[in-house]
């Protein structure tokens, strides 16, 4: 059977550098070039480029544009600030998540949404289903862009030494159109790593020019998605099909930051206020080992003889011999300092819920 | 081109012997480790664990994921190799040079199911 993966601009670049390429969100992406372990370490001691153009775009605009968004949206998208990233998620009505995203907040009539790659035609589909009166025209605009993500202490002092932009006036979540070089690109200082960095947007051909003068003058450490799952992981940061997903609510996720209940109305709204009320049945819990193993995504939690929960994402954290995982487990087992078991295989590992600050993140703000 | 050694036997699963008259030393091929990436964890059972030709008795993890090991021939474990349960990262430095277990073989015609270098090198492409 032929393989119907889309290729990114960089296709050619990544295997040119050595990447492993792996099928990922319908695209085939770089794993990793150099291995894991170093990829990570480049990016919380010095700086690691990222493609990650697979990502969707879905611009809004209209009249009613942030009026829609803050329909479609469990943030505030209308009292936001004008320029800034806003994090949030659509939702089912019983309160499942269709997809978490990022809204560019440009204008009151023009929003860019940014969402998963595996996600980017069934947002399209369910927010063209929603659009109702609402005065606005929804277009897909993924295969327009291409994306860099620029991560770690050093990526500043790396695009400053690229572009006139004062880049130190770009706060966390903030973002602005500006020149790199001779091309124009949309940039925000933002990243999925828990590290000090930048989302870089912009016309496939400008994106592959960036990307070799990062990589053969600037000397750029590449990074696959297999760190950028580690890194995210140990920045505890949710990924769609992981920590949220059709069947699990952003309650339970512990995601209140970015729900705002008392906002008029959302699709799901009333679905979470009930799910506040009475409480989450489980909740998203940091778990340490405390024996040799790894827990894996889908391993069960076991305590009283009893199945209580299962692993959404675990791993040694490279570097350390740290276990850590995320999971859920039912709430009267959520307090920081139970002890549970992990099933790895056909032994039990004794464990203990924390909090999930694995790292102490490094934002500028 | 992954490393494979003239004077070892394999298992189509990545697993290397060193026959020494009773005693196998099994370890993993270069292969084997290339396709994992840095491996982080190893279990390889206990001493005196019985291990069957082609059922699992250990594990190899990478940052990423987790492949079981195959025992390449049955018998008994006589010693576990603690140097690679304390430092994996050995495997993917000199994978021939670092056993996993040590067997003693219970049966030595289960030898001519193994491979040898040269049908080996038709697996592991």
């Amino acid at each position: 059977m032929e393989n119907t993966a889309k290729k990114t601009i960089l296709f050619d670049e990544h295997l040119k550098h050595g990447a492993k390429m792996v099928e990922f969100g319908g695209f085939l992406m770089p794993i990793e070039y150099l291995g894991i372990t170093e990829e990570h370490l480049a990016v919380r001691e010095q700086c690691g480029l990222f493609d990650v153009s697979h990502m969707g775009e879905i611009a809004i605009t209209g009249k009613d544009t942030l009026a829609f968004i803050d329909y479609l949206i469990t943030n505030d998208i209308v009292n936001a600030q004008k320029m800034k990233m806003t994090y949030g998620l659509l939702l089912y009505p019983d309160g499942g998540v269709v997809d978490d995203l990022m809204v560019y907040k440009y204008s009151d009539s023009y929003c860019l949404l940014v969402v998963n790659a595996s996600n980017t035609d069934k947002d399209y589909a369910w927010i063209t289903e929603h659009q109702g009166n609402y005065d606005v025209e929804i277009i897909n605009k993924s295969s327009e862009y291409s994306q860099l993500a620029l991560q770690g202490p050093k990526a500043v002092e790396i695009l400053q030494s690229l572009t006139a932009y004062p880049l130190n006036e770009l706060k966390l979540f903030d973002f602005d159109e500006f020149l790199i070089g001779k091309q124009k690109f949309l940039v925000s200082r933002s990243g999925y790593t828990g590290e000090d960095g930048f989302e870089i947007y912009g016309d496939n051909e400008d994106i592959l020019s960036l990307f070799k003068v990062l990589v053969e003058e600037k000397k750029v450490q590449l990074c696959g998605l297999g760190c950028r799952d580690t890194l995210r992981f140990e920045a505890a940061m949710p990924l769609y099909g992981h920590e949220i997903s059709q069947e699990i609510d952003p309650i339970s996720a512990g995601l209140h930051y970015a729900i705002k209940l008392e906002k008029e109305d959302f699709i799901g709204k009333q679905r979470l206020v009930q799910i506040k009320e009475e409480g989450p049945k489980n909740k998203l819990v940091g778990i340490e080992l405390l024996e040799r193993g790894i827990a894996r995504s889908g391993y069960e939690v076991v305590a009283n003889d009893q199945k209580i929960g299962e692993v959404t994402t675990g791993y040694m954290i490279p570097h350390s011999n740290n276990c850590y995982a995320m999971a859920y487990v039912a709430s009267e087992y959520s307090k920081i300092g139970t002890e549970v078991l992990i099933r790895i295989r056909k032994n039990l590992v004794k464990a203990q819920i924390r909090n999930k600050k694995f790292l102490n993140k490094k934002y500028i703000k | 081109m992954s490393k494979i050694l003239e004077h070892l036997k394999y298992a189509e699963s990545h697993e290397w012997v060193k026959v020494e008259g009773k005693i196998a030393y099994v370890g993993i091929t270069d292969f084997a480790q290339h396709s994992l990436g840095s491996i982080v964890y190893v279990e390889a059972g206990n001493e005196g664990d019985q291990v069957e030709q082609f059922a699992v008795f250990g594990v190899v993890e990478s940052v990423k994921a987790a492949s079981d090991i195959l025992s390449p021939l049955s018998g008994t474990i006589i010693e576990v190799n603690q140097e690679v349960i304390d430092s994996p990262e050995l495997l993917n430095e000199n994978p021939y040079e670092h056993y996993l277990i040590k067997v003693e073989i219970a049966d030595e015609k289960e030898l001519d199911n193994l491979l040898d270098a040269v049908a080996y090198a038709e697996v592991a492409k």
